[in-house]
């Protein structure tokens, strides 16, 4: 079967094809020839897989709460059937529209076909309205992997994160399908507003009384019974998810830890200033924070992506606490964007370089005057 | 006459050594009219017309200029004419010039304008910069107008104002299709302006240095 596919073979322009399926099945009887060696049987295949692995909890829990939303009386079996069959084709047309670009690129430019779209793929449908037509995610999946990630030569060389990139061309594109009360249940004449959209709902409430009086308990946001997008809703299932991701050191919780510091200190201060100001976001706690909107699913899952972020450990440090202040400050700041997550990891995404460069010069400069003082 | 050297001068600035996708100049203006066709269409001409009477004077004015002050004299002429241009939009189309604001005005600001005079106009004949401020200013349209059809037939599924994209297809009207929003916003040029570069330097080869 191989030689069809191999250089001169007849298949020879279908190789990436052929390579992934076999990498897929069988580890790959290639072995590192030129330094470093790692002595690990972990390639990019495997560790995607973990990801996948990880964001489990919080499909699962999405799809019943997808169902659960659409009609909460109807029980747990009839629910998840609802979620599933909701949930299902958003995943299937993420594949295969963007499965398809991929493809068509892996072809043209005679390179493997890279693991990463497996993740990329299941995280953009994750990021939406269970409610979203399909056609708009085959064309922001699509535009994830050309325009953030091919344009800029693929998997590795990505400023951004290919799956934020698609989720913020659909958010720009069709606002209508992607924000707004409408949006986040199934059933049709179900009005449900998201917590955080709750929140900013009334001006000169008190946006912690606003949310609770909508019945919106913070053990309830927690668990994720609540209006939002497929994956998004549940912290518990992402903390579970990120256990897994540390526990195999698939993501930096440098990251995590960054982005939960960073989002902690812009709160208490928006806290501090909310007395002296007529926006009542200000007065939302850290806690609230941590438990509405898609913070926790863009820490986890989204800000740790190797390549988009920073690469030195005080870099992440640094990066983490960016993206978690700025997801505070564009929450509570500019409520024509509820959802500040998305844009601050973006904006991470395009910081993140520098903060590595700045880092290396600096510790550059503390070797130099150690062997300067020797 | 046209001659091989004279229509390389006009043709060249259409594809190889086009001012915006090339050289990258002129992008504000770009992204700011290429909303609709027809804000795009009637800027172009504007710039054709400058362009081509700014290429036109400062070449014929080359040997009296003195080199210390060319810049200031280059821009009084640049100035006048987009002001005589300006003047004329406001007299007979009123509306697009009400939409095209600003940008009329800031030609003058317009890197390909001053780039031209200073590169070419003050160095070649009359009849030469003439052709090569055509050149120019067409390969500036011919963008400008490629941007705003993408535009204008993504984000209102029109073209000219002519529907395009037909009713029944339209959610709230038994279809599905909605607008995309981006292309009504600058970075949806943004976007349309790079691909249409990533497709002209995959077809031509070009690269930056």
């Amino acid at each position: 079967m191989e030689p069809h596919f191999g250089e001169g073979g007849k298949w020879s322009r279908l190789a990436p094809l052929y390579e992934m399926v076999d990498t897929l099945f069988y580890v790959p009887g290639t072995v590192t020839s030129t330094a470093p060696h790692i002595r690990d049987t972990i390639d990019m295949k495997r560790s995607m897989f973990t990801v996948i692995v990880a964001l489990m909890p919080a499909l699962l829990f999405g799809i019943y709460n997808t169902g659960y939303q659409a009609d909460p009386g109807a029980g747990i079996m009839q629910n998840v059937r609802t979620g599933f069959f909701a949930v299902l084709p958003l995943i299937l047309v993420s594949y295969i529209a963007g499965g398809l670009c991929e493809l068509l690129f892996a072809i043209i430019r005679r390179h493997d076909i890279n693991e990463g779209f497996l993740v990329t793929g299941l995280l953009l449908p994750m990021t939406l309205p269970p409610d979203i037509p399909l056609w708009m995610v085959a064309a922001g999946i699509s535009f994830g992997v050309v325009i953030g990630k091919e344009v800029t030569g693929g998997t590795g060389y990505n400023v951004f994160n290919p799956a934020l990139v698609a989720r913020a061309f659909i958010f720009f594109a069709y606002p209508g399908e992607m924000s707004g009360d409408s949006v986040w249940s199934l059933a049709d004449e179900l009005t449900a507003a998201t917590p955080l959209a709750v929140a900013s709902s009334v001006q000169g409430t008190n946006a912690a009384t606003l949310v609770s009086s909508a019945g919106y308990s913070i053990k309830e946001m927690f668990v994720g019974l609540i209006p939002g997008s497929v994956g998004g809703t549940s912290t518990m299932a992402i903390l579970a998810g990120a256990v897994i991701l540390i526990a195999t050191r698939i993501a930096n919780w440098r990251i995590m830890a960054g982005s939960l510091a960073g989002m902690v200190a812009a709160a208490f201060l928006a806290n501090t200033l909310a007395p002296a100001s007529q926006n009542t976001m200000l007065s939302l706690s850290p806690l609230h924070h941590l438990v509405m909107g898609g913070f926790a699913f863009g820490v986890v899952f989204m800000a740790t992506d190797p390549v988009s972020a920073s690469q030195t450990d005080k870099g992440r440090w640094i990066y983490g606490i960016l993206i978690g202040a700025l997801c505070v400050m564009i929450r509570v700041l500019n409520q024509a964007f509820v959802e500040g997550i998305m844009l601050a990891i973006l904006l991470g995404n395009t910081f993140a370089p520098m903060i590595d460069y700045f880092v290396l010069r600096q510790n550059i400069a503390k070797r130099q005057k150690a062997y300067a003082r020797q | 006459m046209a001659t091989r050297k004279n229509f390389s001068i006009v043709a060249g600035p259409l594809s190889r050594s086009n001012p915006i996708t090339t050289q990258v100049l002129g992008i504000c203006s770009a992204l700011a009219v290429t909303v609709k066709v027809d804000t795009a269409l009637v800027m172009s001409g504007a710039l054709i017309f400058v362009l081509v009477g700014s290429n036109t004077i400062v070449s014929a004015l080359r040997n009296l200029i003195p080199s210390r002050v060319r810049i200031i004299v280059m821009l009084t002429v640049i100035a006048t004419l987009v002001i005589v241009i300006d003047q004329l939009l406001k007299a007979f189309l009123y509306d697009i010039s009400k939409q095209l604001s600003i940008f009329v005005g800031l030609i003058i600001t317009n890197c390909i304008v001053l780039g031209r005079a200073e590169a070419f106009a003050l160095k070649n004949s009359m009849r030469e910069s003439a052709l090569d401020g055509l050149g120019n200013a067409m390969g500036y349209g011919l963008i400008l107008l490629l941007v705003a059809a993408a535009r204008e037939l993504f984000g209102s599924g029109s073209l000219l104002g002519l529907q395009i994209v037909p009713d029944f297809l339209y959610a709230g009207q038994g279809g599905w299709y909605v607008n995309n929003g981006l292309m009504l916003l600058a970075p949806g040029a943004f976007i349309i302006l790079g691909l249409l570069i990533w497709l002209q330097r995959t077809v031509t080869g070009y690269r930056e240095e």
